[in-house]
């Protein structure tokens, strides 16, 4: 069944055929479409799951992974100030290896508060033990979510799964979007196996204990890393799986015209959509470039980014995200990456762009791939570049001066 | 249910099922109300537990309980109560788990997790009706950090963080009336020194169907400064002399279920805690120590004027 659904509608098509069980909720913009579009299904009949309100994220957090421990397929959703009200619960569940999919909306954090996307919400999670699946289509949203409950529950893994989608430009935008039938996706993804989880009489079971000295928290912890790389083999067999089932196949890294490519633009998200189509004008234009999008972030698909960069002259990373004082997330992390490897040793150039929702103009695309060149003929590596135009500065300074006059009382302007 | 099977001190439990060698301190007024309650509740259990003195009872890898256990964090032990419960009631509902396996949700916290930070996640699982009961061990203070001040810490006393002449200088929030505010099914007060009152309500929670708190006062040696063998005379104490009503709340109201018929003084208590210590010596703060004695002849007077069964 082919039907236009923005990226949350899409979301909670997701969720639906998944046959989830249960939904703890609480509403955030750009988020709440998801969970208002599940209720509804529920209160009308159409479904049956069990949709609960919490009283916070960090609740709603925190039920997700014991409804996930006690043994019913879960999910949950939520965006930006939410995610970091429920930080704690993220690392917390995560320990639990609680096998959930939570899927957040990505939008700028505080301050200033705003509404629309960057990655500084979803990066700020990096670390706390989800894996991360991260989409730039509405059909990568109903299918990342279908992948992410066979991430999650495989033996090998069990982990729960963040399934990212950027705020209005996918949240709120509708296109095309294959669904597949219910009994395709019994075919892919079967009931969810509670396998050693669960509270039960005459089972009992001690789950989420204290340790203490560093001998069982290393090894508690060594353990969910392991079980994070081994999500890598996971998500090549399920995308196989997946590309048998329903014809659509997705690899952990998507290569766009990278094969002859002198330099390359990584960038993650539904912004990456802009990159592609940059990357056609300037192919017309002559110039041999491609990109790279990680759908795959947690496992980091170290090996498939080393494969498809080997040989390259120069990359250039549109990071949307800052880290105050060193720069773009995902450069650091392709640097560490890519250092030390021999005959993968682009020269790399860092980006900072589309931060709450700014554009990147095509003319920025060109504008990069010049800066990028000329760090390869100099050979050295400039220090981040934040994207900013003249036009936008001028929009910048009106503001500013309408502000100061409120404040001051000037008359002039 | 009228009919309570502990009518005398011989009809408590003598099988008891909480496991010792804990890491509990010796005395340890929350342990003995905790070891009261489980032999009640029993082993078909499940605790949701917040950070806290009793996070230490279950240290990898053993447990003293004998039934289940899922640590949380400080704040969300009842939100993870709500994803227990619910998927309980989704596995019973589907049939992939029999009415026999079915568990008792059961939250055990501190009082800093109850009077404070726990509270949002708490507000909402009462007005959700969830059921489940929620048994905090109150020894007013963040005792597992060394007790410092908490939202239970009483007038006057001395804390890590008020170790000056006056002590904690606010008052103690009144956490039972907090919940009796929500009209969940039932709220009680008790004290390990006083297992037969403890044991009635504990068996009168457990066949409730809702929310349900068992508030417990939990004398603590190391906070309150004491030694720990004067932990059940404090218990008493504090019945006796009245700072510490034990009462419940159903079905809209209040009622006491032991009233001290001559109470003593409020000193007899105090001066036993190092925490009141500063009450007394150098010299005796007689504004304090009226102050704390009026607020409990208050209190009482308004259920002697109601009548013991509807304070």
């Amino acid at each position: 069944m082919r039907v236009m659904l923005t990226g949350n509608a899409a979301a909670a098509w997701g969720a639906r055929l998944s046959g989830i069980e249960y939904l703890p909720a609480f509403p955030i913009t750009p988020q709440t479409e998801i969970i208002e579009t599940i209720a509804k299904w529920v209160d009308f009949g159409e479904f049956n799951c069990r949709v609960v309100m919490l009283d916070s994220e960090h609740s709603m957090v925190t039920a997700a992974g014991a409804a996930a421990t006690t043994g019913v397929r879960t999910f949950t959703a939520t965006s930006s100030q939410g995610l970091l009200y429920g930080m704690e619960m993220l690392y917390t569940v995560a320990g639990w290896r609680a096998p959930f999919v939570l899927v957040n909306v990505s939008r700028g954090l505080a301050s200033p508060i705003t509404l629309e996307p960057d990655h500084n919400d979803i990066l700020a999670a990096r670390d706390c033990g989800f894996l991360q699946l991260h989409c730039a289509t509405c059909q990568e949203v109903v299918d990342c979510i279908l992948l992410a409950y066979r991430l999650a529950e495989d033996s090998r893994v069990r982990l729960p799964v963040i399934v990212n989608l950027d705020g209005f430009y996918l949240s709120f935008t509708r296109e095309p979007v294959k669904l597949p039938s219910a009994q395709e996706v019994a075919g892919f993804l079967p009931p969810f196996d509670p396998q050693n989880q669960g509270f039960r009489a005459g089972a009992p079971c001690s789950q989420a204990v204290a340790v203490l000295g560093g001998t069982a928290y290393s090894y508690f912890r060594y353990q969910s890393h392991l079980a994070a790389l081994n999500a890598e083999t996971v998500f090549t067999e399920s995308a196989a799986l997946f590309s048998e089932t329903f014809g659509r196949s997705y690899q952990a890294v998507e290569s766009y015209r990278c094969d002859d490519a002198e330099v390359v633009f990584v960038m993650m998200g539904s912004f990456a959509t802009k990159a592609k189509a940059a990357v056609d004008r300037l192919r017309s234009a002559g110039q041999t470039v491609g990109l790279l999008r990680p759908l795959l972030l947690r496992p980091f698909p170290a090996e498939a980014f080393r494969r498809a960069l080997a040989g390259k002259q120069g990359v250039a990373i549109i990071d949307q995200n800052l880290s105050p004082g060193f720069g773009g997330i995902l450069h650091a992390e392709l640097a560490a990456n890519l250092y030390g490897h021999s005959g993968c040793n682009p020269v790399l150039v860092s980006f900072i762009g589309g931060l709450g929702g700014r554009d990147i103009s095509p003319e920025e695309f060109f504008e990069m791939v010049k800066t990028t060149r000329e760090a390869i003929a100099s050979g050295s590596t400039p220090p981040p570049r934040l994207l900013y135009t003249r036009e936008e500065f001028r929009e910048m300074k009106k503001w500013q001066a309408i502000a100061l006059h409120h404040s001051t009382g000037e008359k002039q302007i | 249910m009228t009919e309570t099977r502990f009518k005398t001190l011989k009809d408590l439990p003598s099988d008891h099922l909480l496991g010792t060698g804990t890491a509990m301190c010796a005395g340890c007024g929350g342990l003995e109300l905790l070891h009261e309650v489980y032999d009640i509740l029993g082993e078909k259990t499940v605790f949701i537990n917040a950070a806290g003195c009793m996070t230490l009872l279950t240290v990898y890898p053993f447990t003293p309980f004998r039934g289940s256990w899922l640590y949380t964090a400080m704040a969300s032990a009842p939100a993870g109560a709500q994803g227990v419960r619910d998927a309980l009631d989704i596995l019973l509902a589907s049939g992939r788990m029999t009415a026999a396996e079915d568990l008792q949700t059961v939250v055990l916290t501190g009082d800093g997790s109850a009077y404070g930070m726990g509270l949002s996640a708490t507000s909402g699982a009462i007005e959700r009706g969830l059921d489940f009961l929620y048994i905090c061990y109150d020894n007013e203070g963040y005792g597992n950090t060394g007790q410092q001040t908490s939202g239970a810490t009483p007038h006057g006393a001395g804390t890590a963080t008020n170790k000056g002449s006056l002590g904690f200088p606010g008052y103690k929030k009144d956490l039972f009336a907090i919940w009796a505010a929500h009209h969940p099914v039932y709220v009680a007060t008790v004290i390990g020194a006083e297992p037969l009152d403890l044991a009635r309500k504990v068996e009168l929670a457990m066949h409730l169907t809702g929310p349900r708190l068992i508030l417990g006062l939990a004398p603590c040696p190391t906070g309150w400064g004491y030694d720990p063998e004067e932990t059940v005379k404090l218990g008493k104490l504090a019945v006796q002399t009245g700072v510490w009503p034990l009462k419940e709340f159903r079905d809209g109201k209040v009622v006491h279920t032991k009233v001290p018929k001559k109470r003593l003084p409020i000193e007899d208590y105090l001066k036993r805690q190092g925490r009141f210590a500063h009450l007394f010596v150098p010299e005796r703060n007689e504004t304090v120590l009226r102050e704390i004695q009026a607020k409990i002849d208050v209190y009482w007077s308004a259920v002697e004027s109601l009548g013991p069964d509807d304070g």
